[in-house]
């Protein structure tokens, strides 16, 4: 039935018991909340920006460009450290209640990687934008519809079939990269899998078992996006298949 | 300028490291990519299955926690590995697994991944009559290989090795976490030292900057060199 080895190992087990099976799935569910909210600020707060950083005037698309820059040229280590160290730095924060909330490292974790994947976010967006075929556009223009209608009917609709595929990949960056969260004392799958490697002294049972977690969420998702691909894209499926 | 409070030589120092490991790991990563490529194309099973085992393990797991694991599990390893050499041939055998290796051996191995996809593009972006017509003057697989299927699928490799650099610049950084003193790791033994997170985490910022901009110039001047004599669609 069961591999010898297998059968040793299981018998001599003494590291995966119900208490760190717990602690993995605690960091689990931080590791999923973290990187589900800050995508989904990061997606709310990437459409606009990348709307307005299609526009020509460049008081208006000069700034995003350069926070895009910022963001996409600088490490997300970086980034969270200047933002985890840097708020207890801002004068007076600690008299305020913003204090309550970034006390916690949680919230200036979620604030780095939410500001993070948005610029990511917006340059994928806005690519998908400028690709629009003219065609699209002057077929809505000659039906009379307004900027926002355009937008809305014709341009993002389309935009968001040709961007699934580069943000399918944006979020599983952005799963990796959340496992930078442990270095600030957050105890996410990373976090967990430290504290078990530093109480036992065992690498390969830590590490290898959070790899496999790992790994298992990001197939998930690629299963999923390759689902939703399937769907946005059904139009362009072969005949009779 | 502003006052680094002494800081300054041991941060340049570490953006030294920096610049060593992002190099070295290039290095290994475009090698362990070629081989990569050449296994996913050729007609072995066995070379197949291994190049897409390591392709999918890599994109599953987190750099981070690769990297922990190669660092900690690494000393373990090569422990293990010096008691066994120790008992049985009596030979004293020991290797310090250093962070620096542990960052150029992981950065490598996660990048080589990326690469391996790279090239597969790229060598599938090849056009088939220039290697019929290889074999036609009776080059060798192997020569095929070395002299006609590579200098051509570089033109079209570019792009993807560059988007894989600025990445790999930005990953370097974890190193600091498993304790290499570069950039990363003075600014921030400075930052809580001093209590001035801005003052030492932004100068190491535009440092990066600095080196993702002046990478991307520099790509565009080769990619422009490479397609010296295509003619461009939209020329």
């Amino acid at each position: 039935m069961m591999p010898d080895f297998l059968a040793a190992w299981l018998d001599q087990n003494d590291i995966f018991n119900a208490m760190t099976i717990m602690e993995y799935w605690d960091g689990a569910v931080t590791t999923v909340q973290l990187v589900f909210v800050s995508l989904i600020i990061g997606l709310v707060c990437a459409v606009p920006l990348a709307i307005l950083r299609t526009v020509k005037n460049p008081f208006v698309s000069g700034p995003i460009w350069l926070y895009t820059y910022l963001f996409r040229g600088t490490p997300l280590l970086i980034q969270l450290y200047i933002i985890y160290y840097g708020v207890a730095q801002i004068p007076g924060i600690q008299e305020t209640f913003w204090w309550e909330i970034f006390r916690e490292p949680f919230y200036p974790a979620l604030l780095a990687f939410a500001l993070n994947t948005c610029a990511y976010t917006t340059e994928i967006i806005r690519g998908a934008i400028i690709s629009t075929p003219h065609g699209e556009i002057e077929a809505a223009k000659a039906y009379g519809m307004n900027w926002f209608m355009r937008m809305r009917r014709i341009v993002l609709p389309s935009a968001a079939r040709r961007a699934v595929q580069a943000y399918s990949n944006e979020v599983i960056f952005m799963l990796h990269s959340s496992a930078i969260a442990s270095v600030v004392t957050i105890v996410d799958l990373t976090g967990a899998a430290r504290n078990i490697y530093s109480r036992f002294y065992a690498p390969f049972d830590a590490f290898i078992f959070v790899a496999l977690c790992y790994m298992v969420l990001t197939f998930i998702l690629v299963f999923a996006f390759r689902k939703l691909e399937n769907h946005l894209l059904r139009h362009q499926r072969p005949v009779g298949s | 300028m502003f006052d680094l409070k002494g800081y300054g030589p041991a941060l340049l120092n570490g953006a030294v490291v920096t610049i060593e490991l992002a190099f070295l790991s290039l290095a290994l990563a475009l090698t362990l990519g070629l081989i990569g490529a050449a296994a996913k194309l050729s007609n072995n099973r066995i070379a197949v299955g291994i190049a897409t085992s390591y392709t999918t393990l890599i994109r599953g797991v987190p750099d981070l926690v690769m990297m922990l694991l190669f660092y900690y599990g690494g000393q373990v390893g090569v422990n293990m590995l010096s008691d066994y050499i120790w008992e049985t041939y009596e030979v004293d055998f020991f290797f310090q697994f250093d962070p620096f290796i542990s960052g150029v051996a992981t950065i490598g191995l996660i990048f080589g991944a990326y690469m391996t996809e790279t090239f597969r593009g790229a060598f599938l972006a090849v056009e088939t009559g220039q290697i019929e017509a290889a074999r036609a003057y009776g080059f060798s697989s192997w020569h095929t290989f070395r002299r006609v299927m590579v200098p051509q699928m570089l033109r079209h490799a570019l792009p993807g090795i560059g988007n894989n650099w600025q990445v790999l610049l930005k990953t370097t950084a974890l190193v600091s976490i498993i304790g290499l003193t570069d950039m990363v790791r003075v600014a921030e033994e400075a930052a809580k030292a001093e209590r001035m997170p801005f003052h030492f985490f932004i100068p190491v910022a535009c440092v990066y900057l600095a080196l993702t901009a002046g990478s991307e110039l520099f790509i565009k001047w080769l990619d422009k060199r490479a397609n010296v004599g295509v003619i461009q669609e939209n020329g």
